[in-house]
Order: structure tokens, then sequence, then C-alpha cells
């Protein structure tokens, strides 16, 4: 028998009180602010975001780092990331979130390797400006064809007082202009993998778009050019954005940053309009475009049939009536893959409820997928979001979902026990969890290793992999029938 | 529009459609402004000869494509090992989270962490509220047996001192005064994950052996007939803990494995999740200090453990991962040698069944010339394997292996007919590999699953043996050791030497009259 939302709310509350009831006092105070239940009417989800989370608590953030080196600049292509520092965070997070790209790896690409100073004591006693210096130099030996440098930092840093700004200035100048970015994302920067984002779009700011251009290529504007923004495409989502775009008649001159290249991102700002898909990572460049280049910015969702349809038309707006049209022709075009998906799985999906906690733009973005489905989500969450997060996400949820900001190992056990969802739909470190515990689950961060989940193309992946997840035989199998 | 909701196409058959292959082309040459395919191809080309082998092995600042990982995620290995332990890392927490996520994609497991969170403020003051704090969180919300800390680069930098931090949040009550937190300082900037794996340990037996950090009175050693057994950091720790255990029951020891993490790491999907399983008992810890003597696996996990171990009046034994039939009978000789037990006919049965097989399907390593590279010991180990089969062990490369293992593999060598043409190479990465298999190719490489970018670059067949493997499933679950262990390595090898002969034998009508069915 389902609740009514009343007794939702009642039992939300409930819950979180139990929940709340493992913590010292200091804690359990604090951890109250980001647990709630979403009501109906109201400008946020009523929780609080973006604060640091509490040592000791098991919480699935990230870093800094984690945030520049592994979401923004990692997948740029054609430059050549070198994790400064340290050994552990450069391997840990090489080649892990599979920012699909093309192109000879290792020659004129260089996404799925790991380039380290691999700091050892002397450099954290003496400074590693000078090995730095020295591994810029042994790059543009080995590796020629590598269009820039960007020296993301890892925590000793800037703790050792290390200048990687001068270094980079220097090397720069000394390889005629070459673009060298030095970044500033310590991983005790900020609470978690946000902060990482915002210094990683800055430093696109000031050492990319404030220098010289230095690709050199034809370029001639359309009055249709776009820029797709905040897509790493993993699992090869941003392309199958891509090819929506372009077939309505626009013309995507660079991809940010997924299979994305230095010249791509030289030249945006030459882009009529910029569209962006993971806002929480790369609302700061937008925002920067727009400020500075007049170049205006919207959001858009390609999860789900009604979410892309509604996102092709947005994004439309934009233009002139040809483009408008061709987004209905292109919505046209579709709508029999889209039903033919739809009536394929959703008589096995009706009705599922659905828990999710990720991060960025997913928590919120993919609920019209699932909704699509005929699924329902119950409870959702960001790793590190900011409170315009939670307002955007009010568009999506229902009156009486249950919130939870910055989810503990311990919290979101207990949320998912007592919701008894059908699907759990998190990261890596969550997956294994729900599974022993009897739940079907999905990597929302890396689809599972499948995807792409973006676009039509991608729905109807996204469609099937939650069909197996949740209806594979084994998870009937998980008692003993002794037992 | 190739999708379907038939036939579903995935990223595997999706990109591979004509309006994606158009696509791509259009994005290359409109916007990325590429490289001329000649100027590609000439570089390509070039990375392949001695003289970019020369200007590659000449590198002194950068590391590219490391086989090695930093400290902490050593000392997380060893903790988890521990009856009901929650390993517990001071510093960032970006950390915490790399490391559960790396153990989880190799072990398919969950693996619970917690870190101290430190942010800015924390660096410029110092982490003990961290700790005070987390350590009380840590204790109400997850209830450990034992909280073992280590520490993440940062803490290190800014100097935090871990005795003293522990000290003061117990008189704040973070947890009980007795309550065990053992702790060991891991900087990322020193060794690599096998140095984290023997501080902790270290720490841990310091902690129980020694007196808790002051506040009890060290234990006094009193000589009993059992021994303890380190495995060392391994990713095959859930297959071989459970082999060596079936080994040492069969031989009828008493025993203490210390850092039993085969079960934390391989838990039932049966309703519920386990965040703790299995372990070594904090009781058998402590009273492991009476042990006869101590056996490592992995010698250079265990270079500050051991030498601890023997101070404290032990006789301690290293190897060197033994595998081979050679390398496991010193294991099982040393084994007998130091508790005075026989060995049992089985084991000798067992025995003779590797050598049979052995003696079945030789002439197929015969000869044969490999690439290995991993953690030291593990290279010592499968260098000594394939030298014992036959093979040739050409290039065996440690990026965490220093001078006198590089000595150690060299004497291994040369101490058989089949090491003349063999090279050792300590410290060096993965790139350099790249560039030893262009210049000296070899038949195949054994390594982790990176090795497969030089399986694409270079086109030497990999076989998967180190950590981490994250793209084939469950081979943690297959023991490495002992006499079936090396049997499942044989047999690894000998699959992919075996699926190599058909690759290249299955074109009809050219080349399949080799295509035996027989072999």
């Amino acid at each position: 028998m389902s609740l009514s939302v009343e007794e939702v709310k009642a039992r939300n509350k409930e819950l979180i009180q139990d929940v709340l009831s493992v913590y010292p006092e200091k804690t359990a105070k604090r951890r109250a602010k980001h647990l709630g239940t979403y009501e109906e009417g109201k400008p946020d989800c009523g929780v609080k975001s973006n604060i640091k989370s509490i040592p000791g608590v098991m919480t699935i953030r990230g870093c800094a780092y984690a945030g520049s080196k592994g979401v923004v600049w990692g997948p740029i292509k054609d430059m050549i990331h070198i994790s400064h520092g340290p050994v552990g965070c450069g391997q840990y997070s090489w080649a892990a979130r599979r920012n699909y790209y093309i192109g000879t790896t290792g020659v004129d690409t260089f996404v799925t390797m790991q380039f380290t100073s691999d700091f050892q004591e002397k450099d954290i006693v003496f400074g590693g400006d000078k090995k730095l210096e020295k591994i810029i130099d042994e790059i543009q030996d080995l590796f020629p064809l590598n269009k820039g440098i960007s020296v993301q930092s890892e925590c000793p840093i800037g703790l050792i007082g290390d200048d990687i700004e001068a270094v980079s200035k220097k090397k720069s100048k000394e390889y005629n202009g070459k673009t060298i970015v030095p970044v500033r994302c310590e991983g005790f920067r900020g609470v978690s993998q946000s902060l990482g984002h915002h210094i990683a779009n800055d430093a696109i700011r000031d050492w990319v778009f404030d220098k010289p251009a230095t690709q050199e290529m034809k370029f001639e504007s359309t009055p249709y050019d776009v820029a797709i923004i905040g897509d790493y495409n993993i699992g090869g989502d941003a392309w199958s954005s891509r090819i929506l775009l372009e077939e309505m008649g626009l013309r995507v001159i660079a991809q940010w940053s997924g299979d994305g290249s230095l010249a791509e991102l030289e030249n945006t700002p030459k882009a009529k309009l910029n569209v962006l898909h993971c806002y929480r990572s790369m609302n700061y460049i937008s925002r920067h475009m727009e400020e500075k280049y007049g170049i205006p910015w919207v959001e858009y969702n390609f999860f789900g049939p009604s979410k892309i349809e509604e996102s092709l038309r947005n994004i439309a707006a934009h233009f002139d009536d040809k483009i408008k049209e061709n987004a209905e022709k292109v919505i046209e075009k579709y709508k029999a893959l889209m039903q033919a998906v739809i009536d394929k799985y959703r008589p096995r999906l009706e009705g599922k409820k659905v828990m999710l906690f990720v991060g960025g733009l997913r928590p919120r973005h993919v609920i019209g997928a699932y909704e699509d489905l005929g699924m329902e989500v119950i409870g959702t969450g960001y790793e590190f979001g900011h409170n315009d997060d939670y307002q955007r996400t009010t568009h999506y949820v229902k009156d009486g979902t249950l919130i939870y900001d910055d989810v503990t190992g311990y919290e979101f056990e207990q949320f998912v026990e007592k919701l008894q969802p059908d699907l759990v739909a998190s990261g890596i470190k969550e997956k294994y969890v729900f599974q022993k515990m009897g739940f079907p689950f999905r990597q929302m961060h890396s689809w599972d290793y499948s995807g792409p989940y973006h676009g039509f193309d991608g729905f109807a992946i996204f469609a099937r992999d939650m069909d197996m997840a949740i209806n594979n035989p084994i998870w009937s199998k998980t008692k003993a029938p002794w037992k | 529009m190739s999708q379907s909701a038939e036939k579903v196409l995935d990223h595997f058959d999706l990109f591979r459609q004509p309006e994606y292959v158009e696509m791509f082309e259009d994005k290359k040459s409109n916007f990325e402004a590429p490289h001329p395919q000649e100027k590609i191809t000439e570089v390509i080309e070039w990375t392949k000869t001695w003289d970019y082998r020369e200007k590659n092995f000449a590198r002194e600042a950068l590391t590219v494509n490391p086989a090695k990982a930093c400290q902490p995620l050593g000392a997380v290995f060893a903790a988890v090992g521990f009856e009901g332990t929650m390993p517990f890392v001071h510093g960032s927490q970006g950390c915490v989270a790399y490391y559960r996520s790396h153990f989880s994609r190799h072990f398919k497991e969950p693996s619970s962490c917690v870190s101290s969170s430190m942010t800015e403020d924390a660096a410029v003051f110092g982490g003990l509220n961290n700790m005070i704090d987390g350590l009380a969180n840590t204790y109400s919300m997850y209830k450990p047996k034992m909280i073992a800390v280590s520490t993440t680069c940062m803490a290190e930098v800014i100097g935090d001192d871990l005795n003293a931090f522990i000290k003061t949040s117990k008189e704040k009550g973070s947890v009980p005064e007795e309550y065990d937190v053992p702790f060991a300082h891991t900087p990322a900037f020193v060794g690599s994950h096998i140095t984290g794996y023997d501080n902790a340990m270290k720490g841990i037996l310091a902690h129980f052996w020694d007196g808790k950090a002051g506040t009890v009175p060290a234990l006094e050693r009193k000589p009993n007939n059992k021994i303890n057994f380190l495995g060392g950091f391994d990713g095959y720790t859930v297959g071989n803990l459970r082999e060596v255990k079936r080994i040492f029951n069969m031989m009828g020891i008493e025993y203490t494995i210390l850092g039993d993490n085969s079960d934390v790491w391989d838990t039932p999907a049966d309703g519920e999740f386990r965040m703790y399983d299995g372990g070594t008992t904090l009781e058998d810890a402590a009273n492991s200090i009476h042990a006869k003597a101590t056996i490592s696996m992995q010698e250079y996990c265990t270079e500050k453990t051991l030498p601890f171990i023997a101070e404290h009046g032990q006789e301690v034994v290293a190897l060197n991962h033994p595998i081979g039939v050679e390398a496991t009978d010193k294991f099982i000789m040393e084994v007998a040698r130091l508790t005075g037990a026989t060995i049992p006919d089985e084991l000798s049965k067992e025995r003779g069944r590797l050598v049979d097989a052995i003696a079945d399907s030789n002439a197929h390593i015969h000869g044969k010339k490999f690439a290995i590279y991993g953690d030291p010991d593990m290279c010592l180990g499968l260098a000594a394997f394939l030298l014992e089969l036959g093979g040739e062990p050409t290039h065996v490369l440690a990026t965490n292996g220093n001078k006198e293992w590089a000595e150690k593999v060299q004497a291994l060598f040369d101490a058989s007919p089949f090491g003349k043409n063999c090279h050792v190479y300590a410290g060096k990465d993965l790139w350099h590999m790249r560039s030893l298999l262009f210049t000296e190719p070899v038949d195949f490489l054994i390594g982790n699953t990176y090795g497969k970018y030089l399986m694409r670059d270079t086109g030497t067949p990999l076989i998967r043996i180190g950590f981490p493997v994250f793209d084939r499933h469950h081979k943690h679950r297959y023991p490495v050791w002992g006499y079936q262990g090396t049997m499942n390595v044989l047999v690894w090898i000998l699959d992919a030497i075996f699926e190599q002969i058909d690759r290249n034998t299955i074109v009809p009508a050219k080349t399949d009259y080799s295509f035996d069915i027989i072999r």
C-alpha cells in the first residue's frame, strides 16, 4: 500500500531523526541541516549545502584536484596534464572517468596517461619548481606534438610555497608563448570537488582566453555556432549530444571538455550561444563569457526524451525559424525510436522506485529519464551541489522526496534500508554496499562502464541498462532457500 | 540513425556507425587544428626507435605511467586485515575517496575507510580538531573495534603529530582511553604503497606489543610454537590467504595471519552489508609477539616490520612472492623447519601434480621471452618461475624497486642459463617499458590492467597478473601462491600463449593448417 504524501513526509522526518541519533550531539546538529524532505512550492530543497564535510563520517566527496584534473582539465585531449606532487593522485584518477576521445595516445593525445612529478622528500624540502621546469623540458622533448601543458597542483604544492605561476610563465616564454597553465587545485582547498571546478574554469579564463591564441586555423564564423559546455564525454555522451545539435543545423565549434582540444577552447569566445549541460562544473566560465564576450548561455538536459525535446526547443529558441523548424524535425525523426524504447522497457520498469546520489547535474537531470520509463525517484542528493543546484532541483522532484546533501556512508545505507527502493543509482564506492544488501544498482558517474546516456541514442542504452539492473534474475537469489 | 530498441547499440558499436564516423572527421578537421597526418605518423614511428629510447631513458624529472601508488593506500590495505578495524586517514578527504574507489574497482567489493577531512584552516592551524571530531564520529557511527590511523601527504607536510593528536583526542573523550588507535605516518612522497603497508603493519604491531603508545606496560614475550604470516600488499590476497591457511591447516601448524583481509574483500551478497568481516583478531595481533617466528611472503613490503619483529626475539624469514616449484618448496620447507611440522603427503602430491603439469606444457613456454612489471617482490617471484619454466624474463621492471632489488633480480638471472639476455630496471615506469618493448620486443607482457595500453601500442599480448586488475573480473579470488596457486599462474600464461597461437593461425587458406585442435 502506498503512503500519502503527508505520510511520506512524516516517515522521512522520523527516519532522519533515527539516523541522526547515532551521531555525537555536535555532529547531529550539523548533519541535521543537510537532511530533509522537499516541500512543494518551496524555492529550494530545504537543506544546507557546499559546507565542509565532517571528519570521520565517511563522506563520498573528493577534492579540488579531482574537480580540476579529474573533471575539467583531464579530458582536454591534446594537452598534457601534469599531476604535480606525489604519485598517488594521478595514479588513482588515471583513465578512471572514461572521458572518450579520438587520437593517437602518447603522440597527439594524452588523456589516458598519467604524467606525474612523483614528488620525493627532497622536493618537499627544497621545493619542486626546478623539477617542474625540467619536467616541462622533458615533455617538450618526448611529446613534441603536445599543444599545451597544465600543472595540476596536489596538496603539497600550496603548502611548500612553490611558485608554479612563475615557472609556467618562464617556460611559456621559452617555448614561444606555448600554453602552459598553472592550476591551484590543491586537494585541501574548498570543501569538495566543486572548488576545483571553479579554479579550473578560472585558469582557462586567465591562461587560455587572456593569452594570444596559439592554434593557427581557418575559422569562419556562422550564425549557428554553439559550444557544448560541461559535457565530459563519459562513454561518449558529448558525441550523442553533438549529433543532435548538428542535425538541427547548429555548428558545434567546441566541446568542453570531453574530446576537447586546445583549439576548441581558444575558439569558444566566437560562439553565438553556449549550451551548458553540467551547470555545477562550468557555470563559471559560461558567466564569464557572457560578461566579457556577450555570449548568452542556456542550460539543457539531454537525459530522456521529455527533457531532450524540451531542451532542443529551448536551444532552438535562441535562433531563427529555420533552426526552430529543424528542432521539430529532429524530434520527429526520433519519435518512433523513443516510442519503441518506451514500449519495450516501460512495462518492465513501471512504478519502480529509485534513490539517487551523484555529483554535478545528475541528481536532478536524470529524474526525467526515469519518469519517461514510468519510474519514480523517491530520494536524491548532491555530493558537492550548492544552493543553486537545490533550487534547480525543485523543478524535477515531487513533493515529499527525501533529500540528503553530502550523504555519509551510514546515512545512505540507513535511508536505503528503510525506503527499500528498487534501484540505487550512485557511484563505485556505494555500488557493492547496496548490491550486498540485495539492491539492484547502477553507477551514475561512469554509467557502469556503459553509455552513452545522453541524447536519443543514449536513452535507449539508459533504458536497457536500468532494465538489466532491476530485472536480472540474480536479485531473487540473495536469500538461501533454507534460511 | 543506427540506434534501435530491438538491438540497442552502446559505445562499443554505436560510434562506429557512419553518422558518427563522419561527425568525428568533421570535428577534427574543422575545429581541432590537428597536426598533419604525416607528422603524426613520423612521431609514432620515431617513438619506436632506439633514438627515442635513449631520450626516454635520459629522463630525470618526469614520470609517465608509473607502476606504483602512494603510501596510504598500502596502510588502508593492511588496516582492513584486522578484525572490526576502520582505517582512518588523517589529511585531505579526496585521497580517501581515491583509495576506496581504487580497491573497489579491483576487488569489486565495498572498501570502507574514513578521512579527517582537513581543509585550508587545518592547513594553517593543524588538524588536531579534525582528529578529535573524526575519531569521535567514526567511533559512534561505525562502531569499529579498532581505528587504524595513517596520513596523507597534506598532514605530513604540515607536520601533524599523530601520537600527540590521538592522545589529546582520548583526553577529550573522542574514544575511550583504553580503545585501540594504532597509527603510522605514511607520507606519499616517500616510497610507495608497499612502504605504506610496511609502516601501517609495523604501527599496529608496535601498538599491541610495545605498550599501546605508553599507556600500558609493553608485552613480555613468552615464546610459543606458533608462527606469524605476513602476506604483504597483494592483489590476490583473497585467494592467496585462503590457500595459505589451507596449506597451514594441512600441515597441522599453529599460526596467525597478520592482516587477514581475505574475508572483508569477499563478502557474500545475502542481503546484509558487512562493513567488517573476518580479519586478525586484536587478541591474536597482540599475542603474535609470542610466536616462534614470522614469515613474510614479500620482503620489500616488510622492510621495517620484519626487523621490528626480529628485535622482539623472533626468527624472521623473508621470501619474494614465491611462485613456482622451487620457490614454493622453499616456502613449505621454511614453514616446516620453523614449526617442526612434517610436510604431509597430500602436499607432496600437490607438488607432484604441479611438476606434472609443467612437464606437460613447458614446450610452449621454453624459450619464449617475457617482459614483467609490478611490485618488486612479485617481479622476483614471476621472474623466478619463468626461468624455471625455461622462459626468459627479458625485461623486469619495478617503478618502486631500488638498487638492492635490482641486484637481487640480476643474481636470479645469473643463476640460470635462461637469464643470460635478461635485464632489470629499477625505478623506471611504463613509458620506459614502451621503449623496451619496441626496441627489444618480447613475446608476452605480464603486468596489471594498465599494461593494456602497452599491448595496444606495441602489439605485445598482455597476461594480466598484478594489481590493480580493473578490466577482468574475479582474478583476485584465485591464489597465485602454493603449488595450486602456481598452477593458476601456469594456466594463465598457457592460455595467453595458446590464444596467441590461435590468433596467428586463424586465416582460412593461408595459415589455418596450423589451426590445430590438439596442442
